[in-house]
């Protein structure tokens, strides 16, 4: 019996035994685990925490006071903020009821806000704080469904007296004596929940046109989570930070699903900004992040390093190179040289353990990355500090899971063998599909983007292209529509190029055009982290990102980067062609209040496209620079204009045939 | 354990009055910085202090807070005349004060300057203090616990730990009103608290200061140069040029007054 067909049949067996839903788990956890912490929350500078039987009654309590405003069967609730207790229990409180939470990025301004929110005919939303509040009522005349607005934070809200605006606590307070019979319907409307039942609506972010509700199934999520607590042997014991977006389906699988499955522990960091030294006192054991999470973990280690001593800069440089070589292998289980495993010894004690530390990842057992390709040098940094850092690949029309790389069969550039219960095939086209117990129902109200997406026989189509490679691991290209041609006719594939030019950590974002084009030409952002830090220490002064971004040695160091992506493109026969020609620095920071970026910040290419245009052409008719003005979005929402002058260079480009020869 | 319920005190403008000042006259030498000045602030309002460069604002909220003592005229605070009184003591009797000019402890943690702010509230000697034992231990948990309030208040709980001598200038304006609120003042005065802030944190710091007043039911009194701010904020306006008053009332008012035009813009003499 293979791996896949055991988990598959545990799964059959745990649907079988009735706990099909969240809050029939969140109700068997409250007895199993009753006294094991559920939740922490960082608050007043002091870890707070739940247990599985507290987190159950307050849920409860906030469930049964929106039963008395009126929430019932079938009705959405929007959930806005970040990631907070209170925000989490109302998921189970409107399943519980047999409604359906449809959580949103917080981030979003009030115009993106509207469009999800009417889409999906919310009658009640629950928020953060007075922020939220303020979004959702500048917004409020074009919602006429929207009934309560339920806040909780009450900082700056005495004074509102709008009407259906009322506080957590206070509707807590509403249902916090419920008689026997209102009881009794709770717990009978819990029973009656089915595992075939929409669970919640994911709104995906879109790189392009409008987002589309994601509608999934208790099944879906429940099977899907219960998998992959199987697939990395997850129990009780784990302890998660909590930190990504609600309204992602990630999150929304480890932080809720998998973590109601297995019961273990989600932590809430104190605010936003407070992750990384939240991540340290918690120490997760395990951990999900993007690959820019990573590599902002590793240039931020390494910018603090520069100012280091000499003394350790020497050790810990030593010790680093010294992982590289011997690290992933000690990890994979592979042997090494007794000396080699000496030093490494020593190296744990004297780098690695107090870096392990600092990141936060002493107890990691897995960690994921998922979402974008990872620097190979990243992943390889990690996983050579003895982290088994793993990844994945997933949509949240899967329900995440589409593949994984299991323990010891690790690369940086597969997204590893199918999950429990998935199975993959590859279109004629080269895009990926896949069918699995966690395929969602169907996008809500639009029928046919459904049938676009999903075929009769529930094979889903990924929009990626990539194929599977001798030893059964999945290797992605690219987005299969975003794949053109040069006029020359070479293969142009843009993601490809700019994923190495963002593995330099000089590089932040990268937009590569090419497409029915002569040639390729990018379009940089640098990041100001580390490129600011160069420039202090190279005595290079400047007043603003503009200036900084602007700066000829930026240019000369931006050109190295270039070159050396261009080297590399040349050894590869496939993409040879695809070298870049021409290149700028953007004058700003690609954003995702400019609409630049989704909120899951991959570029949104033709809003870009069509943004940039004085510029693009500039890249293609020879010229040395550019005047260009962008209007801009502040954070309030507020809009603003900057201009610059663009300058624009050349790079050298190789001949694929000279590599040949010179490796002939 | 829902910690970020908190009580509200709502601030209601009274016409009891918090504090005034009658014919008040401060001297330098042969300077004269404050002439025959009177008006009085309402319990629970926000009033702002605007006028020229050297108008005297700045003498003003140091006479109000024991730090020069006019030559004369009286300072009423709460009903009781008050004699001639040092600067912490003022701070003892409830009145808490930011500065113009940034003036934090710089070595030290934005905690830790904003714990200094309690301690004029701290009972125990120095001697237990430094045990850590018994009550001195209770009680430095109780101060704590105040103080996580107005990190969470005022949102600083990335930089809890950091130096406040490294942080940027906004965030260093909001430590300090974060020492002042320690105090949990009666009164408190803020000097230009958005002085040279750029447009983001003027507006945090605004929301800031209307919190303060809403939640804690603070009166607060503030000097300010951006007349956009005063007037969104302030219940009522005391305008001041040379040293004199030229005018008082509610923004509108202040507004409208064509001494007060004169004296910003000039007029041709």
């Amino acid at each position: 019996m293979s791996a896949s067909q055991a988990s598959s049949a545990l799964a059959n067996k745990n649907s079988a035994d009735g706990l099909d839903t969240f809050p029939k788990l969140l109700l068997l956890n409250a007895q199993r685990f009753a006294d094991r912490p559920a939740m922490r929350h960082k608050d007043f500078g002091i870890w707070q925490t739940w247990t599985w039987a507290e987190m159950a009654r307050e849920a409860e309590r906030f469930s049964l006071g929106l039963a008395k405003l009126g929430f019932a069967k079938g009705d959405r609730m929007a959930i806005v903020g970040s990631n907070r207790p209170r925000l989490y229990w109302s998921f189970t409180a409107a399943q519980a009821l047999g409604g359906v939470p449809v959580p949103v990025y917080a981030d979003s301004v009030a115009e993106e806000m509207v469009y999800v929110l009417q889409h999906a005919e919310v009658r009640f939303a629950v928020v953060q704080d007075q922020e939220q509040v303020d979004k959702l009522l500048s917004i409020k005349d074009q919602l006429p469904q929207l009934e309560y607005i339920i806040y909780d934070w009450d900082r700056g809200l005495q004074d509102y007296d709008e009407e259906g605006l009322t506080s957590f606590k206070a509707v807590q307070t509403l249902g916090s004596d419920p008689t026997a019979e209102e009881k009794a319907a709770w717990l009978a409307g819990i029973e009656a929940g089915r595992g075939e039942d929409l669970s919640v609506m994911l709104y995906t972010s879109g790189t392009t046109g409008k987002p589309k509700g994601v509608m999934l199934s208790f099944d879906n999520m429940v099977i899907s989570s219960r998998n992959a607590n199987a697939f990395d042997k997850f129990d009780e014991n784990e302890e998660i930070i909590a930190y990504l977006p609600l309204a992602w389906v990630g999150d929304h699988v480890f932080s809720y699903g998998q973590a109601f499955v297995a019961g273990y522990c989600v932590c809430c960091p104190e605010s936003p900004d407070t992750v990384t030294e939240n991540r340290r006192e918690i120490a997760p054991t395990y951990f999900f992040a993007p690959p820019r999470v990573f590599e902002g973990l590793l240039t931020d280690v390494m910018v603090r390093m520069e100012d280091a001593s000499k003394l350790k800069q020497k050790m810990f440089h030593a010790f680093l190179a010294h992982a590289n070589k011997v690290g992933g292998r000690i990890l994979d289980g592979e042997s090494v040289g007794l000396w080699d495993k000496l030093k490494y010894k020593l190296g744990e004690f004297l780098v690695y353990g107090p870096l392990k530390n600092r990141l936060g990842m002493t107890r990691m057992k897995v960690g994921y990355t998922a979402g974008e390709a990872i620097g190979p040098e990243i992943f390889r940094f990690y996983r050579s500090l003895g982290l088994n850092l793993k990844q994945l690949y997933g949509q949240t029309e899967a329900s995440v899971y589409i593949t994984a790389q299991p323990d010891g069969q690790i690369s940086a550039d597969t997204v590893g063998t199918p999950s429990p219960d998935v199975e993959i095939d590859v279109a004629e086209n080269g895009e990926i599909l896949y069918r699995s117990p966690g395929v969602f129902m169907g996008y809500y109200k639009n029928d046919e983007a459904t049938a676009d997406t999903k075929n009769a026989e529930g094979w889903v189509k990924t929009g990626d292209a990539g194929f599977i490679d001798g030893d059964g691991h999945l290797r992605i290209i690219d987005r299969a529509k975003d794949v053109g041609r040069l006029n020359n006719g070479s293969m142009f594939p843009p993601k490809y190029i700019e994923n190495k030019l963002k593995f330099f950590p000089n590089i932040k974002e990268a937009v590569a055009i090419g497409n029915g084009r002569d040639y390729v030409a990018v379009m940089l952002n640098i990041d100001l982290q580390p490129v600011a830090n160069w420039a202090e220490r190279n005595n290079i002064a400047y007043a603003s990102y503009q200036e900084l971004a602007n700066h000829p040695q930026v240019y000369d160091m931006m050109a190295s980067h270039v070159d050396q992506v261009n080297r590399d493109l040349s050894q590869e026969e496939r993409v040879a062609g695809a070298q870049i020609a021409r290149f700028l620095v953007l004058h700003k920071e690609l954003d995702a209040d400019d609409g630049e970026l989704t909120r899951t910040m991959k570029v949104r290419r033709t809003l870009i496209n069509d943004r940039y245009t004085p510029l693009i052409e500039a890249l293609y008719d020879g010229s040395k620079e550019k005047f260009v003005e962008t209007e801009v979005v502040f954070e309030d929402g507020r809009k603003g204009k900057i201009s610059a002058t663009v300058q624009i260079r050349d790079a050298q480009v190789y001949p694929p045939e000279a590599m040949k020869e010179a490796a002939e | 354990m829902n910690a970020h319920d908190t009580t509200i005190a709502t601030a209601v403008t009274t016409a009891e009055e918090m504090l005034s000042v009658s014919n008040v006259t401060l001297r330098f030498g042969g300077v004269t910085a404050i002439q025959d000045i009177s008006f009085d602030i309402l319990k629970g309002e926000i009033r702002a202090i605007i006028g020229p460069n050297g108008a005297g604002k700045t003498s003003m909220l140091n006479v109000i807070n024991g730090f020069y003592h006019p030559q004369e005229g009286t300072i009423r605070f709460r009903g009781e005349t008050r004699r001639r009184m040092k600067p912490y003591e003022a701070a003892a009797s409830g009145i808490a004060r930011t500065f113009q000019n940034v003036a934090l402890f710089t070595g030290m943690s934005t905690l830790d300057n904003i714990m200094s702010g309690r301690s004029l509230k701290m009972k125990r000697n120095f001697l237990t203090q430094m045990l850590y034992y018994g009550p001195a231990r209770d009680e430095e948990i109780e101060h704590r616990q105040k103080v996580e309030e107005i990190i969470d208040f005022l949102e600083i709980a990335h930089i809890r730990r950091q130096p406040v001598g490294k942080l940027p200038y906004g965030l260093q304006k909001r430590v300090e009103l974060g020492r002042a609120l320690a105090l949990e003042p009666d009164l408190l005065l803020l000097d230009e608290p958005m002085a040279g802030m750029n447009l983001e944190e003027k507006e945090d710091m605004s929301r800031f200061i209307v919190d303060v007043n809403q939640q804690f039911g603070t009166t607060i009194a503030l000097i300010e140069h951006d007349m956009g701010v005063v007037m969104d904020l302030a219940d009522r306006v005391v305008v001041l040029d040379y040293g004199k008053k030229i005018a008082d009332g509610s923004p509108e008012e202040v507004q409208a007054s064509q001494e007060v035009i004169d004296a910003y813009l000039g007029v041709p003499h």
